[in-house]
C-alpha cells in the first residue's frame, strides 16, 4: 500500500502521509503559487513538480528527497515561431494559438531511463531524454493539420492532459486533448494518428458528432495489466475501449450521472473503473447537493454510487480529471475536490475519510 | 552603464540581482542580464521573447511600449525596473 499523497494545489504542493494511526498532512512546497501537475516517478524516486506563478509563468522543478528540497530543471518551452510559419487559428476564437506555454496539463515517465513526456496548454506534447534538464516540442504533433480542429474546453486554448505509455511497447503513446480527441503514436511520437471511433460529442454540429478530432475526452485511464483496454470520461459521457482506443462503447447506465472529469481504472480488474460525477455541463456541482464516486465493476454494465463518508447534503465539490487517483493494489483511492477538501478510502471506495476540508482548490492528485 | 533591477518577488524565487549593463535599448539590457543569469529570463519573458503578460518594465519612471521586442531606448543612466503587474496576482 502506498504511504504518500501528493497534491497540487491553487496554494502550493501538499503532502500526506500514512501511519500507524491513520493519513495526516505533513509538508507543502511552493507556498501560493499554483502546482497544476506533479510526478512522484516510480523509476528512481524523483518527484516532479509543474510550478505555475501568476506572474512569472511555469517552472520545472525535481526533489530527490520526496520534497524536502528542490532544484529547478528546465521547463517545457515552444521554439521561435519561424516568421513564414502560418498561424493556426483556434476557429472559436479565431484567434492564432500562439507558440508559449500556458500550463502543464500532464507530466509522465516514459520507458527509458531519464524519459519524461509533458503534455500543455496550448495543445504541445514535450520529450525529454534527462530527466527534464532539456526538452524538445514533438513537432511531428505539432504541425499535424488535424490540430486545426483543436479547441479549448473550460480554457481558451486546447490542451494534453492525457499521456498513457504503453507498457508492452515502449513505442506506443496515447494522448488526449481537451478538445481534440485521442491520438496515438506507434513510434515513440514521430508519427500520429486521430483514433476513436464511436466516441460520440453532444456539441458539435449533427454531422461532426461521430468525428475524433474534435472529441471532448475529460480523462482516459488504462493500467499496466490490460492497456487494449481504456476507460474514458468525456464530456458527454463514459466510453470504454477494449481494442487499444481504436473503437469506443458508450455507457448509457452511469448513475447519477455521466458527466464528470476524473476516471481512474483498477490496475488488475479492467471490468472496473471509478468516476466522480457531477450534474452536467452546465451545472458543474455534486448531483442533488450530495457527493457520491461512482463504480462499475461489469465493464460499465452497471454503476453503484458510492457514498459513505461523503457529504449527502449542501455539497458543492467539484472534482478536476488529475484529482482522482487508486493505489496499485485497487484498494486505496484519493481524491480532491475544487472547494478543497480530500477524500481517501482504503477499500475500493466502499467507504471514505476526509483527509482535510480546508485546503485550496485541487489540481492534481498521486500516490507516491 | 544602465542599471537593472527586479521585484524582491522574483528575487525570492530566482538569482536575480541589481546589474550595471551595457545597452542602448531595454532588450540589450535585459540581455545581458541574462547572459550572465540565464534562469532568470523565462521569468520575465514568454517563449518567443515577449514581456510575459503579467509582467511589467519601467524606463526611468515609465512604462516600455514595445513588449514584443523591448526596442525601447535607454540612456547609459537609465534605471530599468522589471516588476509584477497586479493584475497577475
Amino acid at each position: 500500500m502506498s504511504t504518500k499523497l501528493y497534491l497540487g494545489t491553487r496554494k502550493g504542493l501538499i503532502e500526506a502521509e500514512r501511519s500507524a494511526t491513520g493519513w495526516r498532512i505533513t509538508r507543502n512546497s511552493f507556498l501560493g503559487v499554483q502546482v497544476p501537475m506533479l510526478l512522484p516517478d516510480a523509476r528512481d524516486g524523483t518527484l516532479y513538480a509543474a510550478v505555475e506563478h501568476g506572474h512569472f509563468g511555469t517552472k520545472f522543478h525535481a526533489s530527490h528527497d520526496a520534497g524536502a528540497s528542490w532544484e529547478e530543471r528546465a521547463c517545457p518551452a515552444f521554439p521561435p515561431k519561424p516568421e513564414d510559419t502560418p498561424d493556426v487559428v483556434n476557429f472559436v476564437s479565431q484567434q492564432p494559438i500562439p507558440w508559449d506555454l500556458k500550463k502543464v496539463w500532464a507530466l509522465e515517465a516514459g520507458a527509458a531511463p531519464g524519459e519524461l513526456w509533458c503534455g500543455t496548454l496550448p495543445g504541445g506534447l514535450f520529450h525529454s531524454l534527462d530527466c527534464g534538464a532539456s526538452w524538445q516540442l514533438v513537432e511531428s504533433l505539432w504541425n499535424d493539420p488535424g490540430r486545426a480542429k483543436w479547441m479549448g474546453g473550460g480554457a481558451d486554448w486546447p490542451g494534453i492532459h492525457t499521456i498513457l505509455v504503453d507498457p508492452r511497447n515502449r513505442h506506443r503513446l496515447l494522448i488526449a486533448v481537451s478538445c481534440g480527441g485521442v491520438w496515438e503514436s506507434t513510434d515513440n511520437g514521430s508519427s500520429w494518428s486521430n483514433i476513436g471511433s464511436g466516441i460520440r460529442a453532444e456539441y458539435v454540429p449533427p454531422e461532426q458528432v461521430y468525428d475524433p478530432g474534435i472529441q471532448d475526452p475529460h480523462r482516459i485511464a488504462w493500467s499496466a495489466a490490460d492497456p487494449d483496454t481504456i476507460w474514458m470520461q468525456h464530456h458527454n459521457g463514459i466510453f470504454h475501449s477494449t481494442d487499444g482506443g481504436k473503437n469506443w462503447q458508450e455507457s448509457l447506465n452511469a448513475n447519477p450521472s455521466n458527466f464528470g472529469f476524473a476516471v481512474a481504472m483498477h490496475p488488475q480488474d479492467p471490468q472496473t473503473a471509478w468516476f466522480v460525477p457531477g450534474i452536467k455541463d452546465e451545472l458543474r456541482v455534486a448531483c442533488d447537493g450530495a457527493l457520491c464516486v461512482m463504480r462499475t465493476r461489469d465493464g460499465g454494465q452497471t454503476f453503484e454510487a458510492l457514498r459513505h463518508g461523503l457529504p449527502q447534503e449542501h455539497a458543492y465539490h467539484l472534482v478536476y480529471r488529475h484529482c482522482l487517483d487508486v493505489t496499485g493494489d485497487g484498494r486505496t483511492l484519493a481524491f480532491g475536490s475544487t472547494t478543497g477538501s480530500v477524500w481517501i478510502s482504503e477499500n475500493s471506495g466502499d467507504s471514505w475519510e476526509r483527509l482535510s476540508a480546508d485546503l485550496p482548490p485541487i489540481y492534481c492528485v498521486r500516490f507516491g | 552603464m544602465p542599471t537593472v533591477q527586479f521585484t524582491a518577488n522574483l528575487a525570492s524565487q530566482t538569482e536575480a540581482p541589481v546589474c550595471k549593463v551595457e545597452g542602448t535599448t531595454v532588450r540589450e539590457a535585459l540581455h545581458a542580464v541574462f547572459t550572465g543569469h540565464p534562469t532568470l529570463r523565462s521569468y520575465v519573458l514568454d517563449d518567443q521573447g515577449a514581456v510575459r503578460k503579467h509582467v511589467v518594465v519601467f524606463v526611468d519612471g515609465t512604462a516600455i511600449t514595445d513588449r514584443q521586442k523591448q526596442a525601447d531606448a535607454v540612456r547609459p543612466d537609465s534605471e530599468i525596473f522589471v516588476m509584477q503587474a497586479l493584475s497577475g496576482g
